[in-house]
């Protein structure tokens, strides 16, 4: 179930973006996705493709991984494309007209524009998830969070869900394949039948998964008290954040493509 | 010596029970520094509420609890959760880190250590345990013995005085049960450690200085490992397993073989199969 899911997965390595701090990469990741929609021409999308290319190259994760992580969302980029194509207002030379549906030069570029955006922001958001453990990028939700302390939002806390909800992710994963194979041995088919019968063989796997988790929750708050938490405040951190010389010269690499995107802008 | 831990009539009632059913009823006991005290019972008996009440995670309806000197009240409860460590049955539902070293650190940070001498005790602390080479590794990619000897680990990091074993190798494969009982007689060998187990298990039974059997909610007998173990075939409805030696009494018996009422060791009974068989 797991293995085919690309998005979300860490590979590991030692590369420049692997060692980045998870803040940096983390808010860059978000800035790049911004940056993007500054670009409005084949120069732009060029260099930005390049730039990509370069931070894929760096990090030395294959690129089928990229490709694959494309591919679940490849009918809903089509999808778009098309619309965009068939329906954008005419402008520049007109190629076929039926109706509502306009095929126009503009149209076409447009689309393409789309296509382009569409792969920018998957590549780099794969690149993300790929060079970082979700332990360090909840660790970096949590300190980018921490503004928010100042208006009373339970920073601590939320880190602290998150954490445990990434550290049982993996634990539910096998007991849901576990339950599953001990329903199947008493008969229960899933994936079966029509959408109704599909739907009622789930619930005696959602049920005592439910259960399970209840349980679980019980125990792990029952072990987390007695070994002392008391809640978020006068606690000290295992973990700490490091922001190296390397990371702020990706993040004037990024100003560096910025600029360079405002200049070639048309 | 005043005893570390010492229970007073102590009463306890689940809140959703009627209130004629207690759970545990006028409970006494006491354990000195540095024992190793087994507690025994069926399952339902009371045992795994009791040593909840050991640390306030469940508050007693009447009845006092003493620990190491300080009463176990609202004021002391964090104080005295302190010094004792608890390590449960359940090794994947107590692993709270994301990591070992997390999980290892986690009771340090909720007491506020500071992070250059938590990062020293995490690993020393892994170190004795064995497991330093995993330090970095998820839960999901563990074993269930190296998930308890994780949680051993961050017992021995918190440094407490005394350390309550609530049924933690019941779960456990035989070898992890006598990879984790081992490093508990490490952790005891190396300082003053008090540890009150609760158990089905009588290698773990066997280990202990003294044997409190729970039935029903109330303390029916105490000894030490020698005078619970005579009982024999009764040690079945005290909860417990009979040992090797006193299955293969009991075999003897049945075959008409005359064997001491004592209770004797694996050695003790080979010693006396001998002198038995030289005798005729």
């Amino acid at each position: 179930m797991m293995s085919k899911l690309i998005f979300g997965r860490y590979i590991p390595g030692d590369s420049l973006i692997h060692r980045m701090d998870p803040r940096a990469k983390l808010l860059l990741s978000f800035y790049f996705i911004g940056i993007i929609f500054i670009a409005n021409n084949w120069q732009t999308y060029a260099l930005l493709f390049a730039f990509t290319l370069a931070a894929i190259t760096l990090s030395g994760v294959k690129w089928s991984f990229f490709i694959n992580g494309v591919k679940p969302l490849i009918w809903l980029i089509l999808f778009t494309v098309i619309l965009q194509i068939l329906f954008s207002a005419s402008g520049g030379k007109v190629y076929w007209h039926w109706g509502i549906i306009t095929i126009s030069q503009l149209g076409l570029v447009n689309g393409v524009y789309i296509f382009c955006r569409f792969v920018l922001i998957i590549f780099m958001s794969t690149l993300l998830t790929l060079t970082t453990p979700p332990l360090e990028l909840s660790d970096a939700i949590e300190y980018i969070l921490m503004p928010l302390k100042a208006v009373h939002f339970p920073v601590y806390e939320v880190a602290l869900m998150l954490s445990i909800a990434l550290r049982f992710v993996p634990t539910l994963m096998d007991e849901t394949e576990k339950i599953m194979n001990a329903q199947r041995a008493r008969g229960v088919d899933f994936g079966e039948g029509n959408l109704f019968q599909q739907m009622r063989a789930i619930v005696p796997l959602l049920i005592p998964l439910f259960v399970s988790s209840f349980n679980r929750a019980e125990d792990l708050a029952t072990a987390m008290e007695a070994r002392g938490y008391q809640g978020g405040e006068g606690r000290s951190k295992f973990r700490i954040l490091k922001w190296h010389a390397r990371d702020a010269w990706v993040t004037l690499g990024f100003a560096v493509l910025t600029a360079a995107l405002v200049f070639l802008r048309a | 010596m005043s005893p570390i831990i010492d229970v007073q009539h102590l009463n306890y009632r689940y809140p959703q029970q009627p209130e004629t059913a207690l759970t545990l009823r006028d409970v006494s006991f006491s354990v000195a520094a540095g024992e190793w005290v087994a507690i025994v019972g069926h399952n339902g008996s009371g045992k795994s509420t009791l040593a909840k009440n050991l640390n306030g995670l469940l508050a007693p309806v009447s009845g006092t609890v003493t620990v190491d000197g300080q009463v176990l009240s609202e004021e002391t409860v964090w104080e005295i959760r302190k010094k004792i460590g608890m390590v449960f049955q359940n090794p994947d539902n107590q692993f709270v880190g994301a990591t070992v070293a997390d999980d290892v650190a986690f009771g340090l940070e909720n007491q506020g250590v500071p992070r250059d001498e938590m990062l020293a005790r995490v690993e020393q602390a892994l170190k004795q345990v064995n497991m330093q080479e995993f330090a970095t590794r998820e839960p999901a990619r563990l074993s269930g013995g190296q998930k308890q000897r994780v949680a051993l680990a961050g017992m021995i990091a918190a440094r407490p005085r005394i350390l309550i074993l609530d049924e933690a190798t019941s779960m456990l494969d035989p070898r992890g049960r006598a990879e984790v009982l081992a490093t508990i007689r490490q952790m005891k060998a190396d300082g003053q450690l008090t540890v009150l187990s609760i158990t089905h298990d009588i290698d773990e039974a066997a280990s202990a200085n003294r044997i409190i059997v729970v039935n029903d909610g109330e303390v029916k007998e105490e000894g030490t490992p020698a005078e619970i173990f005579r009982h024999g075939e009764n040690l079945i409805k005290m909860g417990l397993d009979m040992p090797y030696a006193e299955r293969l009494k009991a075999a003897l018996k049945r075959q008409g073989v005359q064997v001491p009422a004592t209770y004797l060791t694996e050695k003790g009974m080979a010693d006396w199969l001998w002198q038995l068989r030289s005798n005729k």
